[in-house]
């Protein structure tokens, strides 16, 4: 430890003594100042000041959510498989890596980019898409496809259509400009995301395991390079603006908010792939996302366990006179730090002169373990790397069951009429139309969805499935995202458990087997009590749920401090789970195919109305308890889908979610280039309530479509497997949905109009005047 | 039989391009970096799609600046076959190799979606491979939408140089054929001989048994065999 002063600044103007108001506006608490004053043994430079407030804030540390994030499995039990192992676990790195057989893997991540995307929709949401990909290609793998998962307020609010416009027109720049199809997501409408929207991006890559690099910088004297573009001011102090409430005055940190160039992103990701395939080059590299060139530097020094020593002079930058707390806090995008085997520079510089990129040898491995930070030769900073990294601030917060959870529980469905002949007749229409339910392809037809040529299930569908081509065969990878802001909002512990578990009905909806899980918990501001709890208890959820499927978490990202003028947005854990079908034959989708298919209901008739969209869309409550779940039921009816599909039976499988029982079999009906039809028969559910049965969420249901020789064989595996099974009705080229109920509530509806409302409903309120749709 | 698939800096269907002539097709074909200045030993050259430079000019505003683009002009001037698929055929464009302009498509907006593509052109080789139905073949682009002035629409009916044209979805199904808005619905075009092309929708992605259809391979084919009796 140095005790000694660092010499001045060579800019005068960061030559300023630390007070109060500058360690509160560096997001700081008191005692964490306390803390970096007494392990330094002096006051930090201002630059270090800004150091620290990046790499302390919750973006970068986890402050606030480590203890939690400990919960979650992070290794798969089952070791039978020749896949599905860890390679590399949450939080070792960029991004967690699973096995996936054959000497092949797959890495993914989820990030958000919430508070960009409020302030600056389009580029929000751009950089957001930027920032997760480099963090899949840092780790030597070759981003395959993209996701993302949105949340807006009202639809009809004007300031919600502009979010909602900016933030797809961003993600569809930066995706499709980069070649990477964007293959699913969700998007969910709720007036508990006004004004604070949640944007999250999952980039999945894969590489074969000899491909595999680490961020760590090790080899004392190996050269330290910064490549692609230039620093300039932009997106100063990004992390610690996200790690903040969103307040009135947000838009005055525009300039927080970084700008996207996927034309650069391309470039560079090509550039380090052709680098990281020169055998032995390459030593460690590490994307400069959160924190830049900060973040970049200590955490592969703390990685190492090594020191390491830039010259800011060497940094390319598109400013003049830029100081080193600016340099060190830019967060200008596609930007990498690369570290090389010594006496090997060479070749980095051949492979990026090729791309017309910068590759600039900024500093070098040294021994100890200090960050070292120089400008004009002068040290700006001398910081114990590690310290940054590794022993930042960790809080046990106080969590606190919120009050408004004893009357939403309290709630009891005989508050509402059932429904009647002429309200069911609008229920359906009315739910279809719910922009949270309506057809998403206003959104993901601005996204190519099909580059890479290996996209095999559209978007759409429950998971969206893209090929991998392995160089020894195909492989086929599935993707599902959920994560119902409702649920947890009414029961944080089941939201949590019911956003995995729907998740891996999509997935074995799809045929697929699961993989790993990864994480965005969107939530308010963790030093409210109430809002912790949720926290606490969704993370607990999704922790259980992840435990009993034996469903590994390989990594994520948490965003707190998502509040708008009412409070905290309903908390929000998004999840992604990706899974793998080994045959091509074995991948199902959800629309039906064929007159007299027949119509299968597994794991009996739906019974529950609390939680439902039914009750927010028709009834406009958002209460009662969210639905129950019952992991073991829940497993055998996967299990048994997917065993179904394998053996060729499946025609179509389709996971009854926001909707209920209704939704799900129109949504059934609308295939690609025809409408068919359906009969159902649910006399026998004799219900002791229809909009539970029709409308209600009940967890654990999966719709069949089979071909009617294979019903019975169907219906016997389902009983052997202690699934409960109902036939449901039949498939008619008629395309006319008919509901016998034995009773007064039968009714018909015509397909084409329920899909006309279905499908235009986005596009005809986000429509522009005097242009097409 | 040889394909060179052109490489610019923000290409993106390359690889694509270069997977439906190899592996699906089984015909030998190499990447042509951008830098590169000859064109020779090639039976085929397709211009893929991407975001060449990024496109923040006009789409293929400066990739028609790249040095391998002085070999393509000498090349498709020897008769040579050239494909531009997307972001290729508005390079040719800009080379001035195709007549014409893509503009933004009208609802201002990207679009990815299956189209119905019917072949517009009486060219014995396309009528004879492709005949009647539509093809369903997949288009993403934001200016895919084709302008041309009153005498050069006249010229390219006059001379049968409109190769595909969009064409209407099902009754049952609210979308519009057309997904950009381009004059007279024309999505491919070729010059006078036949031997540069250039095509909106992107045949490449509909070659496999999990693609939205397996239309684009006759179309690949057709080229090839073009490509062939040159």
């Amino acid at each position: 430890m140095s005790s000694s002063s660092l010499p001045p600044n060579p800019d005068p103007v960061l030559n300023v003594s630390i007070t109060p108001e500058l360690i509160e506006k560096h997001g700081l608490q008191p005692e964490e100042y306390d803390h970096i004053v007494q392990t330094l043994g002096r006051e930090p430079t201002l630059t270090e000041l800004g150091i620290f407030s990046v790499m302390w804030s919750e973006h970068c540390s986890y402050k606030n959510s480590k203890p939690l994030l400990k919960t979650f499995p992070v290794e798969k039990k089952d070791t039978s498989r020749g896949y599905g192992q860890v390679m590399v676990k949450a939080g070792e790195e960029n991004a967690g890596v699973i096995d996936i057989g054959g000497g092949w893997a797959i890495c993914f991540k989820i990030e958000s980019h919430n508070h960009p995307s409020a302030v600056e929709p389009f580029e929000g949401a751009a950089t957001g898409v930027g920032g997760i990909i480099r963090d899949i290609f840092t780790m030597g793998a070759r981003p395959v496809l993209l996701t993302n998962s949105l949340r807006f307020g009202d639809l009809e609010d004007a300031t919600v259509k502009r979010l909602f416009r900016g933030v797809v027109a961003g993600i569809s720049h930066y995706g499709n400009c980069m070649g990477i199809p964007t293959v699913g997501g969700d998007v969910v409408f709720d007036e508990s995301y006004e004004g604070n929207p949640l944007v999250n991006a999952l980039c999945l890559g894969i590489l074969r395991h000899d491909q595999l690099q680490k961020g760590a910088a090790t080899g004392v004297g190996n050269p330290v390079y910064y490549v692609g573009a230039a620093t300039g001011r932009d997106g100063l102090g990004g992390a610690s603006f996200a790690s903040r409430e969103l307040t009135e005055e947000s838009q005055a940190d525009r300039p927080a908010v970084q700008k996207g160039d996927p034309f650069m992103e391309k470039l560079l990701l090509e550039a380090c792939l052709e680098m990281m395939a020169i055998p032995g080059l390459v030593v460690g590299i590490q994307d400069m996302g959160a924190a830049g060139l900060t973040c970049s530097t200590c955490e592969t020094a703390g990685r190492g366990n090594a020191g390491i020593e830039i010259e800011l002079d060497e940094v390319p930058q598109r400013e003049t006179n830029m100081n080193s707390y600016e340099i060190m806090l830019s967060e200008s995008q596609e930007r990498m730090l690369v570290i090389v085997q010594k006496g090997r520079e060479k070749e980095i510089e051949d492979v990026f002169a090729k791309w017309d990129l910068h590759a600039a040898k900024v500093g070098e491995v040294k021994e100890g373990d200090r960050m070292v930070v120089k400008q004009h030769g002068v040290t700006v900073a001398d910081l114990p790397a590690r310290f940054l990294t590794d022993e930042g601030p960790v809080y046990e917060r106080e969590a606190k069951e919120p009050a408004y959870l004893a009357k939403t529980r309290a709630w009891k469905p005989e508050e509402i009429a059932d429904l009647t002949k002429e309200s069911l007749a609008e229920a359906l229409p009315g739910l279809l139309g719910d922009p949270s339910i309506a057809s998403k392809e206003w959104v993901y037809r601005q996204y190519d969805h099909m580059v890479g040529a290996s996209t095999v299930v559209l978007p759409g569908s429950d998971a969206a499935v893209c090929r991998i081509r392995t160089g020894e065969g195909d492989k086929f990878v599935a993707i599902a995202n959920d994560g119902i802001g409702r649920y947890c909002y009414l029961d944080p512990h089941r939201g949590g458990l019911i956003a995995m578990a729907e998740c891996l009905r999509n997935l074995a909806c799809s045929g697929a087997e699961p993989l790993a899980m990864t994480d965005n918990l969107n939530f308010g501001n963790p030093y409210k009590p109430e809002v912790f709890y949720t926290m606490k208890e969704a993370v607990k959820g999704l922790s259980d749920c992840c435990a009993a499927f034996d469903v590994p978490v390989v990594g994520g990202n948490v965003s707190l401090y998502n509040e708008n003028h009412r409070g905290a947005i309903d908390p929000t854990p998004v999840i992604s789970v990706v899974g793998l079908i080994e045959k091509e034959a074995d991948i199902t989708t959800q629309t039906v195919s064929a007159a007299g298919q027949k119509l299968l209901l597994l794991g009996g008739w739906p019974d529950e109305i609390g939680g439902s969209q039914y009750l927010q869309t028709v009834h406009g409550l958002k209460t009662g308890r969210a639905p129950e779940i019952d992991l073991a039921k829940e497993k055998a009816v996967h299990d048994l889908v997917r065993q179904v599909i394998r053996e060729g039976r499946v025609e179509a499988a389709h996971d009854i979610s926001d909707g209920g029982l209704l939704v799900a079999v129109a949504e059934m009906l609308f295939a690609e280039e025809q409408n068919f039809g359906a009969t159902l028969e649910v006399a026998s559910a004799n219900p002791a309530r229809w909009d539970a049965l029709l409308f209600g969420e009940s967890q654990g249901r999966i719709l069949l479509a089979v071909d009617p020789a294979e019903e019975e064989t169907v219906i016997a595996a389902a009983k052997a497997a202690g699934v409960a099974v109902e036939s449901l009705g039949k498939v008619t080229a008629e395309p006319i949905l008919s509901l016998q109920t034995g009773g007064s509530l039968d009714h018909s509806w015509e397909v084409e109009i329920l899909r006309d409302i279905w499908s235009q409903r986005i596009g005809k309120a986000m429509s522009l005047p005097g242009l097409p749709s | 039989m040889k394909v060179g698939v052109l490489q610019f800096p923000g290409s993106n269907c390359d690889q694509d391009s270069l997977h439906a002539f190899a592996t699906v097709l089984g015909v030998p074909a190499r990447l042509v970096w951008h830098k590169e200045e000859s064109l020779e030993g090639l039976d085929l050259v397709v211009v893929p799609g991407g975001f060449s430079y990024g496109d923040y000019l006009r789409c293929g505003a400066i990739a028609r600046f790249s040095p391998v683009m002085k070999a393509l002009k000498a090349y498709a001037g020897a008769g040579g076959m050239v494909v531009g698929i997307c972001n290729g055929f508005q390079i040719l464009c800009e080379a001035g190799l195709l007549p014409g302009a893509l503009i933004r498509n009208d609802c201002l907006e990207f679009r990815c979606e299956t189209v119905n593509l019917t072949l517009a052109a009486r060219r014995e080789a396309w009528q004879a491979s492709l005949g009647a139905n539509p093809l369903r073949i997949p288009v993403a682009h934001g200016e895919g939408n084709y302008r041309i002035d009153e005498a050069g629409l006249a010229e390219l009916e006059a001379n049968d140089q409109i190769l595909f044209r969009y064409a209407d979805r099902p009754a049952a199904i609210e979308r519009r054929g057309n997904p950009n808005g381009s004059l007279s619905d024309i999505a491919g075009i070729c010059n006078r001989e036949g031997t540069v092309i250039g095509m909106m929708p992107h045949p490449e992605r509909a070659v496999e048994s999990f693609h939205p259809s397996r239309d684009g391979l006759p179309i690949l084919q057709t080229l090839l065999k073009l490509a062939g009796h040159r």
